[in-house]
């Protein structure tokens, strides 16, 4: 399971384990029926609940209950028929009640486990070689509720208290230690992070909080006990996973190598710096006083429950990845590309029900063309300009020749800027490629009269001119001769 | 008309032979000369009670009255009521007006009544004397050198000296019983779940309990028809239909089964309740009902085990008063754990933070399964016990309180001696089930002794019952104490 790195000395081995809070996409919050919209004035959103007025009592959003569910079955996991919310017990300002509401010792999402693809990264603490498949073991995903936002310096040197987001419902997934390298804990996460919106259970939104990640790491001796770990806290961009991970085992390396010992203790990473920083150690840990929280009572989960939840579950990645290349067809390069998110997926499915068999023209498109323009515009798949209905009838018509690759690339950037269908595009801007053959021998004839001399080099085996005659055929003929008939008529007439 | 039953009081509003203004303008009066001895209330709104019997009379009017409309209620200061300061007994929420109402005061809303007040209690219904509350001990109006009980001493109180119609109470290990039994009324604990506790100040959530307090058994039937009712707002509120409590209160006792636990007539209780407890029991045999010896060998451990749930659920219920967001802060602090440390230091009184302390410690890393979840596993050892004895009668029976009132300041610095006034109601609450207080005369000291009756879950009626055919032959529930009158 455990990779060697390349890390300064190859001896060390990396552990790492992560905790992601994601949150689930319900309109009101996990106890309470305030609203859950990001953004709002502060304290426009908390209610009685929210704010842990006296005789106020938490009543369980089953909406929550359903996405937790989902997620358990999209990771294979057992669902506890009976779960229990505990109280975490600490004080800050930002949580009202002086207790969290969390699952503790029975959480509703057993044992699962998540299959990654992972991509080498650049970076000191990457794993070598190339893109490989690895199953991260789902230790459990319990239900919780976020705490508020302290807002310092609100007025006057003083520090605020918001707490919209106080109740807001959270999926904390726990993971086993079963990372190696950066490249395999962001891989992790961006599998969970595309899973979690694929099964449409939170909206991932990293910029607002809706998928983060604490990120454990430890490094060890092959074949030695695990190390001491050090829990770096809420990482809510894949760079800054990354960026933290690679510093932080350089740090412990460093310190191992230099004599040092590892404390226990949670951390930060500042992205400004790229350095982490130890928040607080584990001496100054927490007694969190769990118990079950008696205005609740255990959460059951039926057969029926069950199945009514398992009905409503998409097609996962993976089982779509499987039957991309065993129907399409596709590799496993073009599967992971059209999986990459639900959006994406949906789209290449879309598209190819308007060009049945044409599996991999499409998925060159989606991977290639399309999201390098999303990328260049700085859109998601969802915000896509154009519709799997204008990418299949441009399809259509290279698939049937009407339009060459070039012309093709004209109609797609024609279709992204302006709209419209590809074939009042193709029409309106002349695209449309020459398949007559009787056109293109008359081309080809007259560049071969006109350039006796260049036909007589390239029949004395100057080869390269083939390119020559090409260029000066697809100039006569505007661009629109179709190139495969063309190069068979050329070299055909060439030949002599 | 201060003696009169609800029923006679709601016939005599329909009949129009008083008005609820009036009858509420009795009571303020009587409020305003008698509560400043006794301290029964922490606060009155005379604007807002009047306001409320001016439109129950609207309500009498028409035809829309219901049995309670243009009653005037007094309310257990635990109960958030909408533009009231609702105070829990504490400085912490000295100054803390509710912005909403609890189901309980809905309900009564609904029905009609009127608000008379908010009624002392022990703070945080923490207590068994009333003396814990910010505001003062009670007074027992039938010696005002004793204490009322507590935690509900306000309502214990406020009926008995006709400070009020009825009163609502709300009982964790005995604070509706025990007052009820110092102060010579009637009160009952419903089944838990029975009463939403949405709005009501949490103390220990797997143990609080609203019920009402009234003079008799028929009065207490009235307000729990009002009181009960499944409530979404409260998860622990249980899905059950609509029952009338009155049904059965005029059923023959002829064949009833009253189990009598061995351990609740065992060292420690008083000559004066057990010859007044022994008294009542002769007048059910007389009634009809025959005697069953039963045996609850765990109950001598629910007050240990109370003494650690409780505390440790109200370590937690209580971390909210952090006085970050309402109620007291302290004036002048350093930072922000100062902040914490001080306030609730100054906010808190001393058994509030004893108990803290005590829950703190029995859920800490180290001791939880040594207590907390040892303390479980008796509890379900503790309603075992009572299962079993219901399959060999239909009510328990015994004292509600080992002694009559205790003197003011008597126990004060023994707070183990004061925790035992509960011995015998502690466990009802544990297991869960419906408990009640009835008077059953008085010591030698003149002071009340109340009888109590446990009954299995959803038999309030049944209960109900039982308390009413023996106020029908005894008039302990009809005594007034002296000097209450104007």
């Amino acid at each position: 399971m455990i990779h060697k790195t390349n890390v300064r000395a190859p001896a060390w081995e990396i552990v790492i384990g992560l905790e992601v809070h994601t949150q689930l996409s319900t309109n009101s919050k996990i106890f309470s029926g305030a609203s859950t919209t990001y953004g709002a004035e502060p304290n426009t959103q908390a209610d009685a609940v929210s704010i842990a007025l006296p005789g106020v009592l938490p009543v369980l959003n089953k909406g929550a209950v359903e996405r937790a569910i989902k997620f358990g079955l999209a990771v294979g996991a057992h669902i506890a028929p009976r779960s229990v919310f505990a109280r975490k017990n600490y004080f800050y300002p930002d949580l009202p009640k002086g207790y969290q509401i969390s699952q503790f010792d029975l959480p509703v999402v057993g044992q699962g486990a998540l299959t990654i693809q992972v991509e080498p990264l650049s970076g000191p603490s990457t794993g070598s070689g190339q893109t490989y498949e690895k199953v991260v073991r789902i230790t459990r995903a319990h239900l919780e509720e976020d705490a508020g936002k302290s807002v310092h310096g609100a007025s006057q040197g003083m520090t605020g208290v918001d707490l919209n987001r106080a109740g807001t419902p959270l999926l904390e997934i726990v993971s086993e230690p079963d990372m190696c390298s950066a490249a395999e804990a962001v891989a992790y996460a961006k599998a969970l992070h595309s899973l979690v919106r694929w099964i449409g259970i939170s909206d991932g939104n990293m910029q607002e909080g809706s998928f983060r990640c604490d990120v454990n790491v430890s490094v060890r001796k092959p074949g030695a006990p695990l190390g001491t770990r050090r829990e770096i806290k809420n990482l809510n961009s894949f760079k800054f996973m990354q960026q933290a991970i690679d510093y932080e085992v350089q740090w412990q390396i460093d310190t191992l190598e230099n004599g040092g010992k590892i404390h226990q203790a949670t951390i930060l990473f500042n992205p400004d710096t790229g350095e982490t920083r130890a928040m607080r150690s584990k001496e100054d840990a927490h007694d969190y006083r769990y118990f079950p929280d008696p205005d609740l009572l255990p959460l059951d989960i039926t057969p029926v429950m069950l199945e009514q939840v398992r009905a409503t579950l998409p097609e996962l990645p993976q089982a779509k990845r499987a039957r991309y290349t065993s129907e399409y067809a596709l590799s496993a390069y073009d599967a992971n590309g059209l999986t990459a998110s639900r959006e994406m997926a949906d789209f290449f499915e879309a598209a190819l029900s308007d060009v049945p068999g044409q599996a991999k023209i499409c998925a060159n498109w989606l991977i290639g063309e399309v999201s390098a323009q999303l990328n260049r515009d700085d859109l998601e798949m969802a915000q896509c300009p154009i519709t799997p209905l204008q990418l299949g009838g441009m399809l259509k018509r290279i698939a049937d020749s009407t339009i060459s690759n070039a012309g093709a690339k004209e109609v797609f950037r024609a279709m992204w800027a302006e709209g419209g269908d590809a074939d009042s595009i193709i029409e309106a801007k002349g695209l449309k490629q020459v398949s007559d053959s009787g056109v293109i021998e008359k081309i080809v004839d007259e560049i071969i009269a006109a350039n006796a001399d260049k036909v007589a080099e390239y029949r004395s085996g100057k080869d390269k001119l083939f390119g020559f005659f090409v260029g000066l055929a697809m100039k006569a003929s505007k661009g629109k001769a179709n190139p495969a008939q063309l190069n068979d008529v050329l070299k055909k007439k060439l030949a002599g | 008309m201060l003696n009169s039953s609800l029923l006679q009081l709601g016939s005599a509003l329909r009949a129009k032979t008083i008005s609820s203004v009036e009858l509420t303008q009795l009571y303020l009066d009587r409020i305003n000369a008698l509560n400043p001895a006794l301290n029964a209330y922490i606060t009155t709104n005379f604007e807002s009670s009047l306001a409320q019997a001016r439109a129950a009379d609207t309500l009498l009017a028409s035809d829309k009255a219901q049995p309670l409309t243009g009653i005037p209620i007094a309310q257990k200061d635990i109960f958030c009521a909408k533009g009231w300061r609702t105070t829990c007994g504490s400085r912490m929420l000295e100054n803390f007006i509710a912005p909403y109402d609890a189901h309980v005061i809905e309900q009564f809303n609904n029905a009609g009544a009127v608000n008379l007040g908010k009624t002392n209690m022990d703070e945080f219904a923490m207590g068994s004397s009333n003396e814990t509350s910010h505001f003062g001990a009670v007074k027992n109006p039938w010696d005002r050198n004793a204490v009322p009980g507590g935690s509900s001493g306000g309502a214990a109180c406020a009926v008995a000296a006709r400070l009020c119609a009825a009163a609502t109470g709300t009982d964790t290990g005995g604070s509706i019983r025990q007052p009820a039994a110092l102060c010579g009324i009637s009160g009952i604990k419903p089944t838990y779940g029975t009463v939403s506790r949405y709005g009501m100040i949490a103390f220990a959530s797997s143990l609080d309990q609203a019920g009402p307090m009234a003079r008799g058994a028929e009065d207490l039937a009235l307000m729990l028809n009002v009181m009960t009712g499944f409530d979404e707002r409260d998860s622990t509120s249980l899905q059950r239909d609509k029952e009338d409590y009155a049904r059965d209160l005029s059923k023959p006792l002829a064949g009833l089964r009253i189990g009598l636990p061995k351990e609740f007539f065992a060292e420690g209780l008083s000559q004066d309740v057990a010859s007044c407890v022994n008294e009542a029991i002769a007048e059910y045999k007389k009634l009809g009902a025959t005697i069953v010896d039963i045996s609850l060998p765990n109950s001598r451990l629910a007050v240990p085990v109370y003494y650690v749930l409780a505390p440790a659920e109200a370590s937690s219920n209580l971390s909210r008063y952090d006085g970050v967001r309402y109620g007291y802060r302290a004036p002048e602090y350093t930072d922000l754990a100062d902040m914490y440390e001080k306030s609730r230091a100054q906010g808190f009184g001393a058994e509030v933070k004893r108990r803290i302390m005590i829950g703190t410690y029995v859920l800490s890393h180290g001791y939880y399964d040594a207590y907390y979840l040892q303390a479980q596993k008796i509890r379900r050892l503790i309603a075992q016990d009572f299962e079993n004895a219901f399959k060999q009668c239909d009510v328990i029976m015994g004292p509600t309180s080992p002694s009559t009132a205790f003197d003011l300041g008597s126990k004060g610095d023994d707070p183990v001696q004061m925790y035992l006034s509960d011995i015998y109601t502690i466990a009802v609450n544990l297991a869960g089930l419906p408990g009640m207080s009835i008077p059953a005369g008085f010591g030698s000291n003149g002071r009340p002794v109340g009888l109590q009756i446990i009954g299995n879950y959803f038999k309030e009626a049944q209960m109900l019952n039982v308390a009413h055919q023996y106020q029908l032959a005894t008039d302990h529930h009809g005594r007034a104490p002296q000097n209450i009158e104007l």
